[in-house]
């Protein structure tokens, strides 16, 4: 019976190994399953003493191959790693390295969203003579391999919703949270609470959540990973990846493919290779703290000295975070930083933190995260005027500190004393004065001021109007007006259908109408610049950051050439302008997204900008405007470097949020993907231009992931709206009256301009 | 006593019907390039969100619209001697010869058949209460109208006028309406179907149903 067992173990080996590699030949492959066959063969005849010898015999041949595979893996064979069946998953997590646990909240497909786990567990630890218990919340993503009703690790919004809700758990119960990344990406519908917009509340939650967070890495893929990856601590396991976007996916954008076609598996492989996803590279750029070696050819649930490996390495981790804020310091914290593994477990160290030093772990992880992605930006500002910015940058904090947070704050108090006794007075001054204007009036008479006055009213109201007055002045001259509106032809709306509006003329419809159809509203497409200059004042504004540059970090085939390209067409260096700018005598600073700069896609240095712009406005303590002339999503050819631009901005934004300021977001054209799915997303106050498409993917992606067709008007900002993804729809032509009225009305207590 | 036999026979030698596509305006048209026996398809998808084969560019101002092709079907002929020149709003530019469906063969053989009950004027219609309740609880067929019976209630701005039906007896066979649609006027309303003809109506209809062989 053993030995039936043995057999089969050897066999799942080999189909194992086959469908890592694929279809490429293997000498080693090839003799494992000659050998393998042999064996098989002689079974009948070979007496059971000689059998064993030769499964004994062929299991270390196994292994020895294992190891010589294992050294020859490629990129995208660890993606097929990672997608197999036999690979570990979140519950062997559970069974294997955690001492017990309970499942939170769901019960196999009777859940909330059956693909996002959540648990409570505990490590059981002997130290010394004490049998210690530390709590954890474990959340993350279970692919369930075979399990329809995971959907692949594919966690829609309520799952995120749910992941969200439990940390706040773990934050009030003072417990550590140990996520696990396991997901090809989340699932792409609009549905409240939105794709898109959850895993914008998951960033901007957990860029200040008060409680250790740990997290794994097996399968990062994009937008699914980083609604629980932001941590303090990431450990990636060697044979995962972590990446922006599928390798098939890229392929796909590569090879300019549509309509189901696919991409050639050569294509795959080498995009698969230039993205930069796996463990070793992500090390190397810093978005992860550390590896966790897997067994030859990835882990697999019999592991089980990999699974000790990853208890120590968690115990190991949480441990770090916990003692680098801790008040008291003692030979422990030495220890624990010896980083010798195998101490972990002897090493108690409570996990539960004080209030400050839980304010220090949110301060470091923000600061961890504002470093990262240094590498992958070009900065062309010379050596002297960076130094004179980070001067003024400093003067900047000091005045604002002196005069916002030292003085305003007793102005403040004084201005509210002062408002009080002003509000006391005047009633106080009208109860004793008003019976004595009244009998004044009585005795003197005042009639004739009356009737004078009335006449006065009724002359304003009934008057015919008089375009001297400027009141009947039709049509508006814009500052500026899109070039397009000198060609002499006309164009047709696209509601034609529906609206029957009749013809435009260009000229008519692109200067004075602001590309408005006036019969049915349509928006077309506007250029950026037309809101620079008609909305935000461009030609009289302080640009800053002119000189971050955008580059090509992972040396992605032909990408130079496109950046190159895009940089020429456009004029500019990436595709975030920031600047400083006065609306109506409210001073603010604004970060542009421009769609024509490689579909305003974000890369490092597009992030970089929008941290700054959102720094700046904090120490000068203006409004922060976000407008979005279009973005297509993470710039999939900076790989991780992209990606990564999701949580650094978020906590930028939010660090911003926290110290009161206003953050406005107004969305043009199309958006789509990380942006809006994390530092746009988390905005209390989002407004769109009309005819613009929200979402998370696009109809393209959508299509392709999950197979359902969706309604062309899926995105639309109505829908968006109603959805409640965003919280207004205006205008073109009203942006500016718009956006003064909301800097007036949503500051609030919110704002220092004020 | 119409011979269903006869007309069926009729649609079976020509299944087909002609659509003659238009300039929908005047401009300057350039063909698509198609040819005769081309095939062409109509708008598609699930929300009928992409549009039929392009047949013909028409400019005017310059200003490019397309013509595509409403339903599906073969290029019987196309009018090339147009390329590029000037034509005026409703001059046929092609000819599609349209493989007829078996929903449309049905209801071709229907609207010969039955007696259709047309609207007076354009107004929305509603069946009288009762006899709407009759339609829902025990279907269209159980309804039966005689001439001079108030049927149906006509609503135009913002007033109701009872609408008797005049016409042959029998029973309600199909409805052409829906609830709170305009209706044009001289469009059925519904379609009335002798009693003693109604099995072979039926008979017709089941024909049809498994007979005709849809093209795809």
């Amino acid at each position: 019976m053993d030995i039936d067992r043995k057999i089969q173990d050897l066999k799942d080996r080999l189909s194992y190994v086959c469908d890592i590699f694929g279809d490429k030949e293997d000498d080693n492959i090839r003799l494992l399953t000659a050998k393998l066959q042999d064996l098989l063969d002689k079974e009948q005849n070979l007496p059971g003493s000689v059998l064993v010898e030769e499964v004994g015999r062929l299991d270390e041949l196994f292994d020895f191959c294992e190891r010589k595979l294992d050294t020859v893996l490629t990129p995208m064979d660890k993606v097929r790693i990672v997608r197999h069946p036999q690979r570990i998953c979140l519950k062997d997590i559970l069974e294997n390295v955690y001492d017990n646990y309970t499942e939170i909240g769901g019960r196999g497909e009777f859940n909330i969203d059956p693909s996002m786990l959540i648990a409570r567990a505990y490590f059981t630890r002997r130290v010394g003579d004490k049998v210690i218990n530390q709590m954890v919340m474990v959340i993350g993503q279970e692919k369930g391999h075979g399990e329809a009703f995971r959907n692949g690790g594919s966690v829609k919004p309520w799952g995120n919703a749910k992941a969200l809700h439990y940390m706040k758990v773990a934050e009030t119960e003072n417990i550590p949270v140990h996520t696990f990344v396991f997901t090809p990406g989340a699932y792409p519908i609009e549905d409240w609470p939105g794709a898109a917009q959850q895993i914008a509340r998951n960033l901007y939650e957990m860029a200040a959540l008060r409680a250790p967070v740990i997290s794994v890495f097996s399968e990062g893929g994009s937008g699914g990973a980083e609604a629980v990856g932001l941590a303090d601590r990431r450990i990636m396991l060697s044979h995962g990846y972590y990446s922006v976007i599928s390798p098939e996916g890229a392929a796909a954008i590569e090879g300019g493919l549509r309509g189901g076609d696919r991409a050639t598996p050569e294509l795959i492989e080498k995009c698969a290779k230039q993205l930069c996803i796996t463990a070793d590279d992500n090390l190397q750029n810093g978005y992860i703290d550390k590896i966790i070696q897997e067994p030859p050819l990835g882990a697999r649930p019999n592991h089980y000295e990999f699974f000790r490996e990853l208890r120590r390495e968690l115990i190991q981790a949480t441990n770090e975070a916990v003692s680098e804020v801790k008040s008291m310091k003692l030979y422990r914290a030495m220890a624990v930083r010896a980083r010798r593994s195998d101490d972990a477990e002897a090493i108690f160290m409570r996990w539960t933190l004080s209030r400050s030093a839980l304010s220090r772990l949110v301060e470091l992880r923000q600061r961890k995260f504002r470093a990262m992605s240094r590498h992958a930006r070009l900065d062309g500002t010379g050596i002297f005027k960076r130094m004179v910015a980070s001067t003024k940058s400093s003067v900047e904090a000091v005045h604002s500190y002196l005069r916002y947070d030292l003085l305003g704050k007793q102005k403040r108090r004084l201005d509210v004393m002062v408002e009080e006794l002003g509000a006391e007075a005047h009633l106080v001054r009208q109860k004793l004065l008003m019976p004595l204007k009244r009998t004044l009036d009585k005795t003197m008479g005042s009639e004739t001021m009356e009737a004078k006055k009335g006449e006065e009213v009724r002359e304003m109201l009934t008057r015919l109007s008089c375009p001297e007055d400027g009141a009947c002045l039709v049509g508006s001259e814009w500052a500026w007006t899109s070039p397009r509106s000198q060609e002499d032809r006309t164009i047709s709306c696209p509601n034609v259908r529906t609206h029957h509006c009749p013809d435009l003329w260009v000229p008519d419809l692109f200067g004075d109408f602001a590309g408005v159809c006036p019969s049915c509203g349509h928006h077309f497409p506007m250029e950026y610049k037309w809101y620079l200059e008609n909305v935000f004042d461009y030609g009289e504004s302080k640009e800053f950051n002119r000189e971050l540059e955008s580059m090509n970090p992972l040396n992605y085939e032909q990408f130079e050439l496109k950046l190159d390209k895009a940089k020429e067409k456009t004029g500019l260096k990436s595709a975030c302008i920031t600047f400083e700018t006065v609306i109506e005598d409210v001073e603010a600073v604004v970060a542009v997204l421009c769609a024509p700069f490689r579909g305003g896609s974000v890369g490092a240095a597009e992030g970089e900008k929008f941290i700054r712009a959102a720094e700046r406005a904090g120490r000068k303590r203006q409004p922060f405007i976000a407008y979005v002339h279009g973005t297509a999503g993470i710039r999939i050819q900076e790989g991780v470097n992209g990606v990564i631009q999701m949580p650094r901005c978020t906590i930028a934004v939010r660090r911003y949020i926290d110290a009161g300021g206003l953050y406005l977001v107004l969305y043009d054209t199309n958006s789509y993907a990380g942006p809006v799915a994390s530092f746009l997303g988390c905005s209390p106050y989002q407004f769109a231009v009309q005819s613009s498409n929200i979402g998370f993917a696009g109809p393209g992606v959508i299509a392709e992931t999950t197979g359902m067709a969706i309604a062309p008007d899926y995105h639309r900002a109505y829908h968006a709206l109603s959805r409640g993804h965003i919280h207004g729809i205006w205008d073109r032509r009203e942006v500016k009256k718009n956006l003064h009225q909301s800097l007036l009305t949503m500051g609030g207590r919110n704002l220092y301009y004020r | 006593m119409l011979n269903i036999k006869e007309l069926l026979d009729k649609v079976k030698a020509s299944p087909y019907r002609e659509i003659v596509v238009c300039a929908p305006h005047t401009g300057v048209v350039e063909f698509a390039g198609l040819k005769v026996g081309d095939k062409v398809s109509g708008r598609r998808g699930d929300f009928m969100e992409k549009p039929g084969t392009l047949l013909a560019n028409l400019t005017r101002e310059k200003n490019t619209k397309t013509i595509t092709a409403p339903e599906k079907g073969e290029i019987e002929s196309v009018r090339t001697e147009l390329e590029g020149q000037f034509v005026e709003a409703g001059e046929p530019l092609v000819t599609i010869k349209h493989f007829l469906t078996r929903k449309e063969v049905i209801e071709l053989i229907l609207q010969e058949a039955l007696y259709l009950f047309r609207a007076p004027e354009r107004a929305k219609y509603y069946f009288v209460p009762e006899v709407d309740q009759k339609l829902k609880v025990s279907g269209k067929r159980s309804v039966k109208v005689s001439e001079g019976m108030e049927l149906m209630i006509v609503s135009r701005m913002k007033r109701e006028t009872p609408l008797s039906y005049s016409g042959p007896e029998g029973i309600i066979y199909s409805v052409y309406f829906g609830r709170g649609d305009n209706v044009d006027e001289g469009e059925p309303l519904i379609g009335i179907c002798p009693e003693d003809q109604l099995t072979v109506i039926q008979d017709v209809v089941a024909r049809i149903q498994s007979e005709w062989e849809e093209e795809v």
